[in-house]
């Protein structure tokens, strides 16, 4: 193993060229750009034996491919924000025709008005595509995970979205840990796909038009699929964890198990909250992080087992679902909980929307809030942090 | 042109029991290409008529092949056929030989899907892009194109009572592709089955990205009966209201003349889409479509000229 300092989008690029696909179709946006100019260096220094398609737009960056992954190529793209809104017609068409495809992506907040900084919009807003998605918190859970997603989507045949913050992770400089070229190659091993649109021996249709006789059956293996998945995210963490020393699951537990004022976040807050944690727990809060690693599938069982129990639960969003119900985590993780015969207290907070700060201050004052809350019950359903009133 | 003797063991590449309308001309279209391209060919398709009749779930026409992935973006779809194809052949994984072929009608070629042809072309991927050019979306029930010729009546330039049909000329689409300076790019018409064929077959051998824009009168949108759709195919390019036509390498070749002129009516009056130019006060339309063929036909011929050296 070798250290080296990157930023999250040199870790991530260099896992691209460690992986060496078959063939990468890009579009640069900020902030994944650098992504897209490092793998382009990566191809033109020989460094990857990689089809590099610079494409004229994200629609056709997932549209080529798609081509790509149906003619049984191990293939990768990186986008953000309005590239992956640009993407969406293709997602779905990419989870439903089953390709294994993986896509770096830095989260960046949706137009408008046009903002390049951070928010969760972007991937929260295609989490009904049928793509597993994974907020990584920092540039090594960033880099090690996409190792994972490309054996996890191998073996499940759906696609994976690796996402990591934009600006706060994707240029900020990080010591990362590196796995040797072999040992990438051992760990993902050989894509041996079920089938190829290049052999002609075996003519393939691909993506025919399935009315009402077959359509729901195509979609309920879609949905079957995505249900089975979790275990193999669980057992490629696990391996991974017992190769490399540094262990992945659905999602983090940090200072949990006694904790009864718990906060749940995804992404870079992650790291400040942690920072809150320990801060509030020395001013005797029993404060807890539960960081959501797998955005999709929704980890929902082990998330109401985990969670069943505290007392307050206040949980950071950096998006809104815009139905008036709190952001896209908060309802999720409040739909979870409605199995629980506990029912605990749970409230939302919208923060860091176009990359607005979030500071350890914000975090620990929802801690205090909690203890307020946990005596006299939630009194503000949904609040902003940092926001002008 | 290819043998024939050999094409047409390639026949049953694109097969019946497709659900085309009687009297459409795509799917000869289509099987003729196929007859030159070969059994080892990877075809992707837009959305649209062709796509929609030759694979209704469980059932496929296609003995290639093939991928459809959404309306506009057939050509990114094969470039990236393409170019695993590519990557596969550098690493030693394969080594046949391979056509890619890329299909749209003219809504997925002149409007939504011009980008993603534009960006393949561009890019130089080894491929044909064949759009078969019914002028309009006849898909989803004969609405206007980009390709609508000027005056035609389409459910969304319907001839009124006030605006007499499409009151907007149609855009050049094979000029916009030749001025990509891709090897080669042609008009065709599937009245002439051996120029088509033999356009198919040097497209195929270019070795950088081709295409080939196909009329395909369409029985329903233009309002004539099924047995007429060749016939018809022939007027257009009788009338040069569809020059057919090469630019290989930049080289432009007519190929199709005329012997005698036909007058733009005769194509014209068969068609129910323009029975209103026939009108004593929509008569200036068809005036001016007459201007723009002499223009086009004109400005193609000085073009041949000047590359006949």
């Amino acid at each position: 193993m070798r250290m080296k300092a990157l930023t999250g989008n040199e870790a991530m690029a260099e896992a691209m060229r460690q992986i060496n696909p078959d063939v990468v179709a890009a579009y640069p946006i900020t902030p994944a750009t650098e992504i897209v100019q490092l793998f382009s260096s990566f191809v033109a220094d020989g460094r990857v034996d990689t089809e590099f398609v610079a494409v004229e737009s994200e629609h056709s960056a997932l549209s080529a491919c798609i081509g790509a992954s149906s003619a049984g190529g191990r293939v990768m793209t990186s986008t953000s924000s309005q590239g992956l809104a640009l993407m969406h017609e293709m997602l779905y068409i990419a989870a439903a025709l089953r390709l294994p495809i993986v896509i770096c992506e830095t989260n960046r907040s949706l137009s408008a008005p046009i903002n390049i900084h951070c928010d969760h919009s972007d991937t929260m807003g295609s989490r009904e595509s049928g793509w597993m998605h994974i907020f990584a918190e920092e540039s090594q859970e960033a880099y090690d995970s996409i190792f994972q997603a490309i054996k996890i989507a191998e073996r499940a045949y759906l696609p994976m979205i690796v996402s990591i913050d934009g600006f706060i992770i994707s240029h900020c400089m990080q010591r990362i840990d590196m796995l040797e070229d072999k040992e990438v190659q051992d760990f993902i091993g050989e894509y041996k796909p079920h089938h190829s649109l290049l052999l002609t021996d075996k003519p393939y249709t691909i993506g025919p038009l399935s009315l009402q006789d077959y359509f729901f059956e195509h979609k309920r293996q879609e949905i079957e699929a995505m249900m089975q998945v979790a275990p193999i995210i669980e057992e490629v963490g696990k391996e991974f964890g017992e190769k490399f020393s540094r262990h992945y699951g659905l999602f983090e537990e940090y200072k949990l198990d006694d904790a009864d004022n718990v906060i749940i976040a995804a992404g870079s807050a992650a790291g400040t909250a942690k920072v809150a944690v320990d801060e509030a727990r020395d001013k005797g809060m029993k404060a807890g992080l539960l960081r959501i690693r797998v955005m999709r599938p929704f980890p929902y069982r082990e998330i109401q087992k985990t969670l069943k129990n505290k007392k307050i639960i206040s949980v950071l969003d950096r998006s809104d679902s815009m139905s008036t119900m709190g952001g896209p985590l908060f309802i999720e993780i409040r739909a979870a909980l409605y199995d629980t015969e506990t029912h605990p207290p749970i409230c939302d907070y919208i923060y860091g929307l176009g990359g607005r700060e979030m500071d350890v201050e914000n975090i620990l004052s929802v801690f205090e809030k909690g203890e307020i809350y946990k005596k006299k019950g939630v009194e503000k359903k949904l609040a902003f942090i940092g926001v002008r009133e | 042109m290819p043998k024939l003797m050999e094409v047409v063991k390639n026949d049953n590449l694109f097969t019946s029991g497709h659900r085309a309308c009687a009297g459409c001309p795509a799917p000869i279209i289509l099987r003729q290409a196929l007859m030159v391209a070969g059994p080892n060919t990877v075809v992707s398709i837009n959305t649209g008529c062709m796509e929609v009749v030759s694979t209704i779930d469980p059932f496929t026409s296609w003995n290639v092949p093939y991928i459809h992935e959404a309306f506009e973006n057939s050509a990114a779809a094969i470039s990236g056929v393409e170019s695993c194809y590519e990557a596969f052949k550098k690493k030693g994984k394969i080594k046949k030989d391979m056509n890619f072929i890329a299909i749209g009608g003219d809504g997925g070629t002149y409007d939504i899907g011009i980008q993603a042809l534009s960006g393949a072309i561009e890019r130089g991927h080894r491929f044909l892009y064949i759009c078969y050019d019914n002028e309009a979306y006849m898909n989803t029930g004969i609405q206007r194109s980009s390709a609508t010729p000027y005056g035609s009546h389409t459910t969304t330039s319907p001839a009124g009572s006030v605006i007499p049909g499409k009151k907007q000329k149609r855009k050049d689409l094979t000029e916009i592709i030749v001025a990509h300076n891709i090897p080669y790019a042609a008009q065709a018409s599937p009245a002439y089955r051996n120029d088509f064929m033999k356009k198919v077959e040097k497209a195929l051998a270019c070795g950088g990205p081709s295409f080939i824009n196909i009329i395909s009168p369409c029985p329903l949108g233009w309002r004539f009966n099924p047995d007429e759709s060749i016939e018809i195919a022939r007027l257009a390019v009788q009338t040069k209201f569809w020059p057919i036509y090469e630019a290989e390498n930049g080289k432009y070749k007519i190929t199709h003349k005329p012997r005698e002129e036909v007058d733009i009516e005769e194509f014209l009056k068969v068609q129910g889409r323009f029975a209103h130019l026939f009108k004593p006060e929509n008569r200036h339309i068809i005036d001016e479509i007459r201007k723009d063929i002499k223009y086009k036909w004109d400005r193609l011929e000085r073009l041949e000229r000047l590359y006949s050296d």
